[in-house]
């Protein structure tokens, strides 16, 4: 059963007396345990579609189904309740977190909101999401500021898949770590995904990134879904201008001792 | 090779921090090569580009030497062009584009306003920004963050410097804006014989570009000689880790792909 079927939407901002359209007539599907690489250049709309999915947005037309279930109609309890089964991982994790959390607070809460374990079982739970991630059960007692980027990003993992949700939309989620990082971080979502059945919704400018991770990839320019398709199809056989010119600005890594891409253009 | 600067023994730690920033750099810049200073956060990087630059906050402890071929430090503005991460905080946000690219033209070259004005118009033709006479009156929030870039590389060229530096300038642009910027700041050297010093995290961006690498790690130079060189024969495991982490639409997928 598809977990999650966008049908046609859509979303215009006003911009200097323009109306301008961020999301236009986008229809897309995710199947449980499918990554989608979703991938556009700055102001694409790929974010602006992350955000009507994570109903932190509203969208102007169109309709999103979730497990089943009219998403965009829910409200109040019930959207609180239902927001357990689909989390964000963002790419700036400080601003994400209250600064003055410490990790175990910022673990603790999404399992008191959505009460999924008993107060009594909250530390051993959190010690288990600790050591999912990698992170010794001894950081819960550390200020968020404290540890590094790419143990954020760790707590930040922890902290979606705290609420055994069937998807997870991660925004540029590896964009902002260092290289060695990055790697053991994907490695460790896709760990995740197998282990669970979680789908993800890859947001990325970074092709190489969701390569590596995507089973489909859907190319956003200008607020429309210009392809979608299996990943080795996109990136080896593109057929839009805005696939080409992303696949095209990756950079490759030039280990002969002769004159760089750049030097011909 | 003709030595521009010869960095010597530097050593630079902050006000307030026990272990250096950077500890004990000795590195040669060559006038008009491409420079690219690589590491990850934390590595040094920025701080040796700031310390070139003359940028460096009041209150550090600094030992060592740079000694420049011309006797003298270079001037920021007039000698040098410094181009950082973000655009938006590099430019006034309540000067217009044409004020700010004036600016230094006026001051470094001794230009009347009107004079800069049509110098400032001339430089953001050179860095192909569309529509440029309509830019000129234009507002920093105005442009999109690609066209913001290539402003602040007018701005940084404006005096006519012999050396740019590019700090992580592409790095807070999508990757179809940032091959046009390394593109352009690779043109706009070219063209001026500039002394270019490229800093980023990205050893593959470097790799394509740079004449000469420098590999910086927790505040050391870890490894420096001609891209290729490095590129292909790298001596040092850290370079050698930095290589293999570098993911392009070659490196095999993470994920078990059906059918295959």
């Amino acid at each position: 059963m598809t977990l999650l079927a966008i049908k046609n939407l859509s979303k215009r901002f006003s911009s200097g007396g323009r109306r301008v359209a961020a999301v236009d007539d986008v229809s897309l599907t995710l199947e449980p345990g499918e990554t989608l690489g979703l991938v556009g250049a700055s102001g694409s709309g790929k974010s602006t579609l992350a955000r009507i999915l994570m109903r932190l947005l509203p969208a102007d037309a169109g309709s999103i189904r979730f497990e089943d279930e009219d998403w965009l109609a829910l409200s109040g309890a019930d959207l609180r309740r239902r927001r357990a089964r689909m989390q964000m991982v963002f790419q700036d994790v400080l601003g994400a977190f209250n600064p003055r959390a410490t990790v175990a607070s910022v673990l603790d809460d999404p399992l008191r909101i959505h009460a999924i374990v008993p107060k009594a079982e909250r530390p051993k739970e959190i010690a288990a999401l600790l050591d999912r991630v990698g992170l010794p059960a001894s950081y819960a007692d550390r200020s968020i500021r404290e540890v590094s980027g790419g143990q954020r990003q760790r707590i930040a993992i922890a902290r979606a898949i705290a609420t055994k949700p069937s998807l997870i939309v991660l925004d540029e989620a590896v964009s902002a770590l260092d290289v060695s990082i990055r790697g053991k971080i994907l490695e460790l979502l896709v760990e995740l995904q197998e282990e669970r059945g979680i789908s993800y919704l890859f947001v990325s400018h970074d092709l190489a990134v969701l390569r590596a991770v995507s089973h489909r990839i859907a190319v956003m320019d200008a607020g429309r879904l210009t392809e979608t398709g299996p990943m080795r199809q996109v990136i080896e056989n593109p057929q839009s201008p805005a696939a080409m010119a992303l696949i095209h600005a990756v950079p490759r890594l030039v280990t002969e001792p002769t004159e760089g891409p750049y030097r011909d253009v | 090779m003709n030595r521009l600067c010869e960095i010597r023994d530097l050593s630079v730690t902050y006000r307030g921090q026990a272990v250096p920033a950077l500890d004990r750099i000795e590195l040669d810049i060559v006038t008009g090569e491409r420079l690219a200073i690589i590491g990850e956060s934390g590595s040094g990087k920025s701080t040796l580009a700031r310390g070139i630059a003359g940028l460096l906050p009041p209150g550090i402890r600094l030992s060592g030497e740079m000694r420049w071929s011309s006797g003298q430090a270079p001037a920021p503005g007039r000698d040098l062009g410094f181009v950082f991460q973000d655009p938006s905080a590099s430019l006034n946000p309540v000067l217009t584009i044409g004020e700010q690219v004036a600016e230094g033209a006026r001051r470094h070259l001794g230009l009347s306003w009107k004079e800069a004005h049509a110098h400032a118009l001339r430089m953001l033709e050179r860095v192909h920004i569309p529509q440029p006479g309509k830019v000129m009156n234009a507002f920093p929030h105005q442009l999109s963050g690609g066209q913001r870039q290539r402003v602040a590389i007018a701005a940084a060229l404006a005096a006519k410097p012999g050396i740019l530096i590019a700090d992580e300038a592409t790095s807070a642009l999508d990757m179809v804006v940032q091959a046009q910027i390394v593109s352009l700041l690779d043109e706009l050297v070219r063209e001026a014989g500039m002394t270019l010093i490229f800093i980023t995290h990205d050893i593959a961006l470097a790799s394509g570009f740079a004449d000469r690498v420098a590999i910086f790690k927790d505040g050391r130079l870890v490894e420096t000689g001609p891209t290729g060189a490095v590129l292909a024969s790298p001596r040092e495991a850290y370079t050698k880790t930095l290589i293999a982490s570098h993911r392009d639409l070659t490196t095999p997928p993470l994920i078990r792909e059906a059918g295959l």
